[in-house]
């Protein structure tokens, strides 16, 4: 399957799919001009690893910033990690956020209450 | 004779707008189109003057938030006017002050009168809430809220609101029989807390 690999900007995440090395991190700062367009990719991806996961799926948030455009774009990702898990498969969201970040940590408490998916919080210092 | 006492009537003007820029303590003001390369612009210098200022972290992002949803909201919702109206799409007033306590963020755009009825209802409502229902509101927006063909959300004020704990200020006046100028301040308060 085909590897994602988006180098971050200033207002837009880093962005790594990668199936074969089990490593699926959306990290940085989000708030892309057009946020359907940036996100179009990275949910097809996701439709088509849907159809053959690995057997563990982790996959990492590091936001330091989202917009409200992307939170709604955000849910549609971990929506379709949810119906990953609801077909039977290990999946498990990593939500990091900066210690002293209560707004980040709560946005991602907020997503674990919306999608049904094992959710950890992750605080990192710095 | 006549140009140059108009142009030290201009220059008058200017000094004269400097000191009411002081005295309202504005750090930035834009009139113009809002672009995504404009709230970038904006964004980067307040948040690099924020640094040098050793503002608290949460202080800063929590202007960085208010900045930017602002921002976005004149570029994605102010859409209503042909491209010939001097108020044309996309166009407004953007607004930063710094005072000792708090830092404030304002927008003005012209809006169709016919708006006037829905935004007033949409602030009224999300004023009115307390933590837990903003939170449920956002919630359920995000869930069943679709974006609309410019990539707003319908998330903005809620978040404004939820970030900075103060109700959303607006006041509309009057342009002409059809359209009015919506102006919205919102204040982020200094303290680290």
């Amino acid at each position: 399957m085909e590897t994602i690999k988006i180098q971050g900007t200033e207002d837009t995440p880093k962005v790594t799919l990668d199936k074969e090395h089990e490593i699926m991190e959306i990290s940085g700062r989000s708030l892309p001009e057009d946020v359907a367009s940036f996100y179009d990719p990275v949910l097809a991806w996701l439709d088509e690893y849907a159809q053959d996961p690995n057997p563990k799926t982790v996959f990492n948030f590091k936001l330091m910033y989202f917009n409200t455009a992307s939170s709604k774009l955000i849910l549609d990702i971990l929506m379709k990690l949810e119906e990953i898990h609801e077909a039977g498969h290990d999946v498990t969201i990593r939500w990091h956020f900066p210690e002293d970040d209560e707004d980040m940590e709560e946005a991602g408490e907020e997503y674990a209450d919306i999608v049904d998916v094992p959710f950890d919080q992750v605080p990192y210092s710095g | 004779m006549d140009n140059k006492k108009d142009v030290k009537g201009f220059l008058e003007f200017v000094y004269e707008f400097y000191k009411s820029m002081k005295a309202h303590e504005i750090t930035l003001v834009y009139e113009g189109e809002i672009t995504h390369q404009i709230t970038k612009a904006f964004t980067s210098l307040t948040e690099s003057n924020m640094a040098k200022d050793d503002e608290p972290g949460n202080v800063q992002r929590k202007v960085f938030h208010v900045m930017v949803e602002c921002l976005q909201n004149i570029s994605k919702h102010a859409d209503d006017f042909s491209s010939s109206d001097f108020l044309f799409s996309g166009r407004g007033i953007f607004l930063v002050s710094k005072g000792d306590n708090e830092y404030s963020v304002t927008t003005g755009n012209a809006v169709d009168n016919d708006k006037i009825e829905e935004l007033t209802n949409m602030l009224e409502t999300i004023n009115k809430m307390d933590k837990d229902e903003l939170k449920d509101l956002y919630k359920k927006q995000m869930k069943e809220g679709r974006l609309s063909e410019k990539g707003g959300a319908g998330l903005g004020f809620i978040d404004i609101k939820r970030k900075t704990g103060r109700d959303l200020e607006y006041h509309f006046l009057p342009i002409s029989n059809d359209t009015s100028f919506f102006l919205l301040t919102s204040t982020i308060s200094r303290d680290d807390n």
